[in-house]
This record gives C-alpha cells, sequence and structure tokens, in this order.
C-alpha cells in the first residue's frame, strides 16, 4: 500500500514537470530565450571567433569563453524574469485555485514545477555548448573537454542558485509586478551593486580584505564570474581583485567544487524555503 | 461528511467569516447564497483547504483539508466561477485530471459529449483559447467524471447558455444522489429544482439555513 502511495507521487511529480515543461516550451519567452543563446553560439562561429587567439584563449576555448562572460550577465535575469511568476501568476489569475483543487500535494506540485522549469531553463544554454563543440569538431578545432565540462557543471549551478531564488520569491509575492521588480533589483544587486559597495570598502581600507573577499564569495555571479574566467587565464589580465585573493587561498580544484557546489545549496536552500512559506500561507 | 465547527477567517481587518459552525451531509444539496463579500468563496475555499482559519475548524470525511489534502480532495469535485486562463491543452488538462485523480478519460469524453461540447476537434487547442461557455463545460464535464462524493460548484451556469444549462441541471440531478452538492449562487430560481437546503450567508455569517 505504501509502496503504492509512492508510485503515485512521483508519478504526480513527473505530471506537474512535464505539463509545466510542454507549456514552457510553448511560451514565446521560450523561444526569445533560446534563440538568444543558439544565436550567440552562431555569431560567435560567424565572426570568426574560433580563429582568433586573445589573451591566450584560442579556437574554441576563446568562443566558450565569450559565451559563458554573456551568459554570466543575461542567464540570471532571464531565469528571474521568466520564472519568478510561476507561482505568483498562477495564483493572480486563479489557476492554482483550480489545479490545486485535484489530489496533488503540495510537494509535489512545488517541486514537480521546479524539475519542469529547471530543465526549461537549463536546456538551451546546455544545447548552445553543444552546437558549439559539434560546429568546432566539424571544423578542424580541438575541443577543450575540461573547460565543457567546468561550464557545464557552472551553468547548472548557476541555473539552480537563480531557479531557487526565484521560486522563493514566486512564494512570498501577491502580485506578478511585484515578482518581476523584485528579481530586476536582486539581479542588478548581484551584478554590480555588491561589487562597487565592495570595492569602495576596500579603497577605504576600514575592514580586512579577507572579509571583503569573503563577502564576496557570497555572491554565487562572483563565485560563477571567478570560476568561469580567472581559472584558465594565464596572463591574469582578466583576474580581479577577488579573483586573485580567491586564488591565493584556495587551491584550483578546491575552488572548482565549492564554484559549483556553491550555487547548487544556496538555490535548494532558497527553493526549501520557497517551499515552506508556500506550504504555510493561504494557497489562493 | 463535511463539518465547520466555529471557523473564523480574517483577512487582515475584515472578517470574512465570523464563528461559522454548519454541516452537510450525504444527500444534501445546498444552494449557498449571499451578496458579494458574504464569505460563499472563503467558505468553499476552506474546504478545499486553501486558507489556514483563524480558528476553528474544517473536516471532510473526519480529515482535515490542509494536513490531509490528498485524501481530502480525492473526494471533492470543484468547478469554479470563472474558468481559469489555463495554458495547457484540453489534452494535457485532462492527463492532468485522469493521473492525478484516477478519472477515467472516457468519462470525461462522455460527459463532455452530453453537455455538447464537442472535444474531439479542440483536443489540441489551449484551454484558454475556448470560448467562455466551452471551457465552463469542460470543467463541468470533469467534476462529474471524476465521481467524487462531495461536488462544489461556484456559479457553474454564469457563462452557459439556456440550452448548456439545461443539459448542466439533468446532468446534476442523474448524478446527485448519494453525494453533497454545494451550488454558490445569487439566483436561487436557477438551482431551485436542484436542491433541498438553502443557507443564506451574510458578513462572514450564516444567517439562514432551512431545509425546502
Amino acid at each position: 500500500m505504501r509502496a503504492n502511495k509512492s508510485d503515485f507521487g512521483i508519478k504526480n511529480l513527473y505530471l506537474i514537470a512535464y505539463l509545466d515543461l510542454k507549456e514552457s516550451i510553448r511560451a514565446k519567452w521560450f523561444l526569445v530565450y533560446s534563440l538568444v543563446f543558439g544565436g550567440l553560439i552562431a555569431l560567435f562561429f560567424i565572426a570568426g571567433v574560433t580563429e582568433s587567439q586573445v589573451m591566450g584563449f584560442s579556437g574554441l576555448s576563446r568562443l566558450l569563453l565569450m559565451y559563458i562572460q554573456i551568459t554570466i550577465i543575461i542567464l540570471p535575469i532571464f531565469i528571474l524574469i521568466t520564472t519568478v511568476r510561476s507561482i505568483s501568476g498562477d495564483r493572480d489569475n486563479n489557476i492554482l485555485e483550480y489545479m490545486l483543487s485535484f489530489p496533488i500535494s503540495l510537494k509535489q506540485y512545488y517541486w514537480g514545477k521546479i524539475i519542469g522549469r529547471f530543465i526549461t531553463v537549463y536546456l538551451p544554454v546546455f544545447f548552445a555548448m553543444i552546437i558549439a563543440v559539434i560546429f568546432g569538431a566539424i571544423k578542424g578545432a580541438d575541443i577543450p573537454w575540461s573547460i565543457f565540462f567546468l561550464y557545464t557543471g557552472l551553468l547548472f549551478a548557476l541555473s539552480s542558485a537563480f531557479l531557487g531564488i526565484a521560486f522563493f520569491i514566486s512564494s512570498f509575492v501577491k502580485s506578478s509586478e511585484v515578482a518581476l521588480g523584485i528579481a530586476f533589483f536582486i539581479w542588478i544587486f548581484l551584478l554590480s551593486f555588491i561589487d562597487i559597495a565592495l570595492i569602495s570598502l576596500m579603497m577605504q581600507g576600514r575592514f580586512p580584505s579577507s572579509l571583503i573577499i569573503s563577502i564576496a564569495m557570497m555572491n554565487p555571479m562572483e563565485v560563477f564570474r571567478v570560476a568561469a574566467i580567472s581559472l584558465f587565464d594565464p596572463e591574469l589580465t582578466v583576474m580581479g581583485p577577488v579573483a586573485f585573493y580567491i586564488l591565493d587561498a584556495m587551491n584550483r580544484a578546491l575552488f572548482i567544487i565549492f564554484s559549483i557546489g556553491y550555487p547548487l545549496v544556496l538555490g535548494l536552500i532558497f527553493a526549501t524555503f520557497g517551499f515552506v512559506i508556500f506550504k504555510k500561507k493561504d494557497l489562493v | 461528511m463535511i463539518k465547520i465547527n466555529n471557523l473564523t477567517k480574517k483577512f487582515g481587518s475584515h472578517v470574512s467569516l465570523d464563528n461559522v459552525t454548519c454541516e452537510f451531509s450525504k444527500n444534501d444539496s445546498v444552494a449557498l447564497m449571499g451578496a458579494n463579500g458574504a464569505g460563499k468563496t472563503t467558505l468553499i475555499r476552506s474546504i478545499l483547504g486553501y486558507y489556514h482559519p483563524d480558528s476553528g475548524n474544517v473536516l471532510v470525511n473526519g480529515f482535515c483539508p490542509i494536513k490531509e489534502r490528498v485524501k481530502v480532495l480525492q473526494d471533492i469535485s470543484f468547478v469554479p466561477q470563472l474558468p481559469p486562463p489555463i495554458k495547457l491543452s484540453i489534452d494535457e488538462l485532462m492527463s492532468y485530471v485522469v493521473v492525478s485523480s484516477d478519472v477515467d478519460k472516457e468519462l470525461i469524453l462522455h460527459y463532455a459529449n452530453e453537455m455538447k461540447l464537442n472535444i474531439k476537434d479542440n483536443i489540441n487547442k489551449s484551454f484558454f483559447k475556448l470560448s467562455g461557455g466551452m471551457k465552463q463545460k469542460l470543467l463541468i464535464a470533469i467534476s462529474l467524471a471524476k465521481k467524487s462524493d462531495i461536488i462544489i460548484f461556484d456559479e457553474p451556469t454564469a457563462n452557459l447558455d439556456p440550452d448548456a444549462r439545461d443539459d448542466f441541471y439533468r446532468l446534476v440531478k442523474l448524478n446527485s444522489s448519494e453525494k453533497t452538492t454545494l451550488f454558490v449562487t445569487h439566483r436561487l430560481e436557477e438551482v431551485k429544482e436542484l436542491v433541498n437546503r438553502q443557507i443564506y450567508m451574510d458578513l462572514g455569517k450564516v444567517v439562514s439555513d432551512e431545509r425546502v
């Protein structure tokens, strides 16, 4: 009897994830989202990035590096604005009222939505990299597998972090407009405000550098930036002070584990907080 | 079947349900009436387990709809006042119902046919692109196919033309024996033939409860 119940749970989880995935794939934002990432790769090949050599990077490594630099900026905001309204939007227009009148547990509904949405946001950025590797191989370029696997892991971790944050916001915000506003603020805050604030603190010299670096390391976008760019920059020309300190204090392997593990855990924590709020609050 | 004990629900300073106590049993067919803001929808949503009460409780077949929502909702069918803009196709929405509630798809098609809704030609159409009447017909078909012991209709005929209303009344009459049926309505005459109990609510309280 118990096994049946759990089978039913998995079935419902899969059902919610599958339907959310199908619904998202049909949405216009998904088309734009896929075109942006696929288009980036296409543009790089057309522009001949693989033939150039800049700052020690050449061929496909250079292409992947440029791709990841742009992805750091646009992936979080894409995930935030497309996901932040998932639960608050359904609540707003009474979809939640109807869909939750069926015997589906809140756990199945919430985590099913997260799984569906994760696949939706992760697959296009992942496929764009696959396309790059295939085209690169056709053109006879060396395939930098270590960079490819690192970036795949980093994108996975970054997607988790921002998806968790987005679902967290979605669980307590009442209207979609406010959810969008908060999402945009978080993005710009993590993208630049923290850096600007920390640089000014560092220049004042009132706080030890290690404290400032630790605060910087709490920002998943900073961790991602350092891991994606600085680790492979032999000339250290694109390396900022944060990257310098981090790589000085931590060995490479440990930092790679941290840069993938930390955003993953952060996303999971935010998503779990979101679930607790979703469960405790009135549903409609 | 449904026991509501001293239920109070507030939204900020507004008291939406004020110490409501009532019971709905098998074979009760109830018209739940009252002005806008009387607390009808809040009461329905409390039965469905959407609201955390400020005090009191709701028990459906002895279970709390918040803590045991899956058990409780297996026995409840619900048709909302306005069909929500669900983006799933009809086929996907039916899959959602079939898988989550163990409903026979053929039965949904049967009741849709009885409501004169042509599902087959619209099967891949998004639910929200259907006309208001078609949406309502599909939700009614789903509610009947679910074979629940408790059926809650919130203004179910608002989007229906006179013929469709007649189909609805006929199907409800055929399917309401041994069940508890709740109709939230502003117009008693629309469900007069179907109900054996009338409840009036005002300012969050039950002001009259009579059997007819």
